[in-house]
């Protein structure tokens, strides 16, 4: 069953380990099933925005036939709110290098990349020096394998895993069609791990503690922990680890400013949840009212009553009208239509009716739009509208 | 491998093969879902999502053009979830567009007003974008008229340049509200490298690309009673034009082009397959002096494999991408710029006319031909040789203003002088029918007997396949040309730009001995030209080229050199292939064009 229990803290992700040589070389002499056995049982979820099983998607590529196949970690990390995992590189950068490889030992790849997000530039130089040192590793030890960075342009869309790599074979970053699946067919249409940075560093968690440590955190359907990147109303901004399930009660009796009105789960393309709901909402993937997933990454932004609620969605369309990768219609067009719209209705040139309408259209486009972008406009933008709908007229 | 998937579309089962989209499995279950950005000459991009479905079990709506048929799905292609979406995503089109459809040149042959006809989209109720979105048109262009407020953002231009054409002069460029096709650095279609061949108009879903019209040119041209006003007509316009006037693809309506242009007022009707033939002449001759120089004189300069030059699309690519090739290329004109150049010499003294009075007009599958008459070397005649160019479509524009009711035209023959012509000329329309009739000609004039394929038919040459080569060995020539015999000539054909641009790459490097190839800028030959009816597809080119070699078959001579006008012409005029008179006017230089 899905509980919810209380804010607990955690230290594992940036506990300074300092024996991952030997859990790299330990996870070498491993047979891959078990290896896919303890990430499934210890049901990792992707920490990226899909919550995809980490343990399968694994499984799928070590399955998938092809002469090449590549891993890749997603350091885009372009969610509005959103900062762990330039931490991450920053502290640990060793256990996201060492789950690489373990990966890529896994699925069978010589070659992985790590996206850096263009606006990260200033942790490359700090980054290469400790895949050099990796490298030298790997070679002391024989193992073939390679980690470059392929820096990103600063367009959120390319964060898309799909867009990614486009954006990484030299194109235009537009998400592709799926099926076929990054598993089967990925960068350069190799069959290809993408995993979110902080994915990587839990993975390095359970090579170190075991899946039933792992496992033994959180609540059913989200087990372990998360980082969790605060800031808004808040006197503490920061990054947290914390458990998953806890309720945003707790969350807000702990980094509240005593005036918390709302908080947005998940960043732009999270949740709005009001004051009213805080009690009844789970942080998690299967979380009440926070939906299905825990959008990307953990972006937790707090507003007090000095807020308008208008200007907060009004500025996620912004967002997202500039960020959409423009190539689909409901995305495209939609967001143009969605931030114009609710500007006509507070101006008064709209029906205050004209809400529903918009609200229709944002189904539509988490119906019909090609990739997640344009997929979760409707996830703030119904919930702002839905919760705050006087502030939107008034 | 023929694995079979079973599944449901709104009730109704259905096998399919695996990998079948669910778009292809309806269809064969007679359901249509609607589609705009998909094309079957293109990679699919599943980006206007008006083809969504609904699979069973599934949240989300999936793009049937884009997501392929599993074991046990169940589909719904007409649910409310589905209309509802669907029809937003067309609001959400028209409100970006401009739709000032019966201003349009795309006017009731356009994808996105069928579609908002058949949803009834009566009433817009989102806000209308266009007039924030400061859109331009650029026809600059002597071809292509580029409005960016029409444009859906399909890409399919995009798609065909760089798809089927390898140029890439179009791509997307910003992101978000902000996403537009446009060109390298936004400037005019005009100043980039752009070969003008009209694919991206061919495929353009709306009236975003069209070609640079000049109907009303035309029309003042023939109203005015000082003008003798000259039409030729191209071989493969014959095998379009009637898609244009309710015929089904691969009419072959030559008798009644011939009638409705007489009707138009057009002082004399004449035939670009005259001038096919011409080429293949001068062309042919081209060919064996050079391989002469090559084998007998030990000539190193001379260039082989000598490129044919009839495909204005094709010239303008070469002289972008490879310059350095442009010595490979032959000297001759193309059909449209011979004819051009002889109206307002030879026909214009044997008809006693003042080459001033003349207006010259050529109807082509074609909008890179509007271009090629622009150049400023395309004046040997001391006048602009060709003054209109209008392509097939806009002739049936013309037709239909003029209220003939094409069905019922009596067939009429062309008039002389030049507008006899024979099968050779008529295949120049087909992708591989220069080559064909260069070599039904060539081969004769070195053995003296005919090519050595069953009714003269050259079928290695012949077919769809983006690249052909045949080898066809010299036996027995008569005695000037001895030096040929037991050679080899190695011939090949490539059609559509990126087939072009492989052949030349293989050229580059040494790895292909060809003597002679054959060059098309567009899929299929001229007959899949730029200038041809809308909607185009590889079932209606396949359709077009049966109904050329159909006419060339009909034809009582089949051979240029046979062409009783071809043999008067030079008799009182040109006097000989490749003479001084024939260098003068059917013979042009080329310019080194910049890459970007
Ligand atoms: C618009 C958009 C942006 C995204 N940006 C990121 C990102 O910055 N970082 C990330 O790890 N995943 C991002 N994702 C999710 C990735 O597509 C993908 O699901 C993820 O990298 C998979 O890794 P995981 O399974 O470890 O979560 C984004 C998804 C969308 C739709
Ligand atoms: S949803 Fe938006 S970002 Fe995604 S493919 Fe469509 S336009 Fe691009």
């Amino acid at each position: 069953m899905e509980s919810i229990h209380q804010l607990k803290r955690a230290d594992f992700i940036f506990r300074n380990e300092n024996d991952w040589e030997k859990i790299l070389g330990n996870a070498l002499k491993r047979k891959n099933q078990d290896i896919i056995k303890e990430l499934i049982s210890s049901e990792l979820k992707g920490r990226g925005g899909a919550g995809f099983p980490t343990g399968l998607k694994w499984k799928f590529a070590s399955e998938a036939e092809a002469d090449e196949k590549f891993i890749i970690c997603n350091a885009d990390e372009g969610e509005p709110g959103t900062f762990k995992d330039r931490e991450i590189l920053t502290k640990v950068p060793y256990k996201v290098l060492t789950a690489m490889a373990v990966c890529a030992n896994i699925i069978g790849a010589k070659k992985g990349f790590i996206y850096l997000r263009g606006e990260y530039k200033f942790l490359k130089e700090e980054l290469n020096k400790a895949i050099d040192e990796f490298h030298y590793y790997c070679n002391e030890i024989n193992f073939d394998f390679t980690i470059k960075i392929f820096m990103g342009s600063g367009a959120y869309v390319c964060g898309e895993e799909t867009a990614l790599f486009e954006s990484m074979e030299g194109k235009r970053g537009e998400p592709r069609n799926k099926p076929p699946f990054p598993t089967i067919k990925g960068y350069m249409g190799k069959p290809t791990v993408i995993n979110n940075v902080e994915t990587l560093a839990h993975v390095f968690t359970i090579l170190k503690y075991g899946a039933k440590k792992f496992y033994d955190l959180g609540v059913q359907y989200s087990r372990g922990t998360k980082l969790f990147s605060v800031s808004g109303d808040t006197p503490k901004p920061g990054i947290y680890e914390l458990e998953l399930g806890m309720s945003l009660q707790d969350f807000v009796y702990e980094f509240g400013d005593g005036d918390t009105k709302a908080v947005q789960v998940g960043g732009a393309s999270g949740f709005l949840v009001p004051r009213k709901n805080f009690k009844d909402a789970a942080i998690g993937f299967k979380g009440k009212l926070t939906g299905i997933s825990l959008p990307t990454g953990g972006s937790m932004m707090l507003f007090n009553s000095s807020r308008s609620m208008f200007n907060v969605l009004d500025n996620y369309l912004k967002f997202f009208r500039e960020e959409s990768c423009g190539q689909c219609t409901p995305c495209r067009v939609g967001c143009q239509q969605l931030q114009m719209g609710i500007k006509a209705v507070k101006r008064g040139e709209k029906p205050s009716s004209y809400l529903t309408k918009l609200l229709r259209l944002a189904e539509t486009m988490q119906l019909a739009a090609k990739c997640g972008l344009g997929q979760s406009v409707a996830n703030s933008f119904s919930s702002i509208v839905d919760n705050f709908h006087e502030e939107m007229i008034y | 491998m023929s694995k079979k998937v079973n599944l449901i579309i709104n009730g109704l089962p259905v096998e399919v093969q695996h990998g079948t989209t669910i778009l292809d499995a309806a269809k064969e279950l007679g359901i249509t879902i609607p589609t705009l950005c998909f094309h079957k000459d293109l990679c699919v991009a599943g980006n206007c999502r008006v083809c969504v479905v609904e699979v069973a079990g599934q949240r989300r709506l999936s793009a049937a053009c884009a997501t392929p048929c599993d074991e046990g799905m169940e589909i719904l292609t007409n649910s409310l979830k589905v209309r509802s979406s669907r029809k937003h995503i067309i609001e959400l089109l028209l409100s970006e567009h401009n739709a000032d459809c019966t201003k349009c040149y795309r006017n009731g042959n356009c994808e996105l007003q069928e579609i908002s006809s058949e949803y009834k989209i009566m009433t817009q109720d989102f806000i209308e974008l266009v007039p924030f979105k400061h859109y331009s048109i650029d026809a600059y262009s002597p071809s292509i008229m580029k409005d960016d407020s029409k444009c859906i953002r399909c890409q399919r231009c995009v798609r065909t340049c760089s798809e089927l054409q390898g140029v890439n002069a179009l791509t997307v460029a910003h992101k978000g509200d902000k996403m537009k096709i446009t060109t390298f650095f936004e400037k005019s279609m005009r100043d980039v490298v752009c070969t003008n061949c009209g694919q991206c108009v061919n495929h353009c879903p709306t009236g975003a690309l069209v070609e640079k019209n000049y109907i009303e040119d035309v029309w003042d041209a023939i109203a005015n009673p000082k003008k003798h006003v000259v039409v030729q007509t191209a071989p493969a316009v014959r095998v379009g034009l009637g898609e244009e006037l309710g015929f089904p693809p691969g009419s072959r309506v030559t008798g009644k082009l011939v009638a409705a242009l007489k009707r138009l007022g057009f002082d004399s009707v004449l035939d670009t397959d005259f001038s096919a033939d011409l080429t293949i002449v001068e062309e042919g001759t081209e060919l064996l002096t050079r391989l002469k120089k090559a084998l007998v004189d030990k000539d190193d300069t001379v260039k082989l494999p000598m490129a044919t030059s009839c495909s204005p699309g094709w010239i303008k690519y070469i002289e972008h991408m490879y310059p350095e090739y442009l010595g490979h290329l032959s000297t001759c004109k193309s059909p449209q710029q011979m004819f051009g150049a002889l109206v307002k010499t030879y026909y214009a003294k044997a008809r006693n006319l003042d080459p001033a009075d003349i207006v010259s007009v050529s109807i082509m599958p074609c909008t890179a031909k509007k271009f090629e008459a622009w150049r400023p070397e395309m004046h040997d005649s001391g006048y602009r040789d060709v003054d209109y160019v209008l392509t097939t479509r806009e002739l049936a524009i013309l037709i239909k203003q003029a209220g003939l009711d094409f069905d019922k035209l009596e067939e009429a023959r062309y008039d002389r002088l030049m507008g006899d012509s024979t099968g050779a000329g008529v295949i120049f329309g087909a992708t591989g029918g220069v080559m064909e009739a260069a070599l039904r000609t060539a081969y004769e004039i070195v053995t003296g007997r005919e090519v050595p394929f069953k009714n003269l038919d050259i079928m290695p040459v012949r077919g769809m396949e983006g690249i052909r080569e045949a080898v066809i060995k010299i036996e027995n020539p008569v005695k000037e040309w001895a030096f040929l015999d037991g050679v080899e000539l190695k011939c090949a054909v490539a059609h559509g730009l990126v087939n072009a641009k492989k052949v030349m790459d293989a050229v580059k490097s040494g790895k292909a001995d060809y003597h002679f190839i054959e060059f098309m800028a567009c899929p299929g030959g001229c007959l899949g030209g730029g200038g041809q009816p809308i909607p185009t597809n590889p079932e209606i080119r396949q359709k077009r080229m049966n109904a050329i070699y159909a006419e060339d078959k009909s034809m009582k001579v089949r051979k240029s050199h046979e062409n009783p006008e071809i043999i008067k012409l030079y008799k009182d005029f040109l006097k000989e292939p490749l003479g001084e008179k024939s260098h003068q006017l059917l013979h042009t230089k080329y310019t080194k064009r910049d890459r970007f």
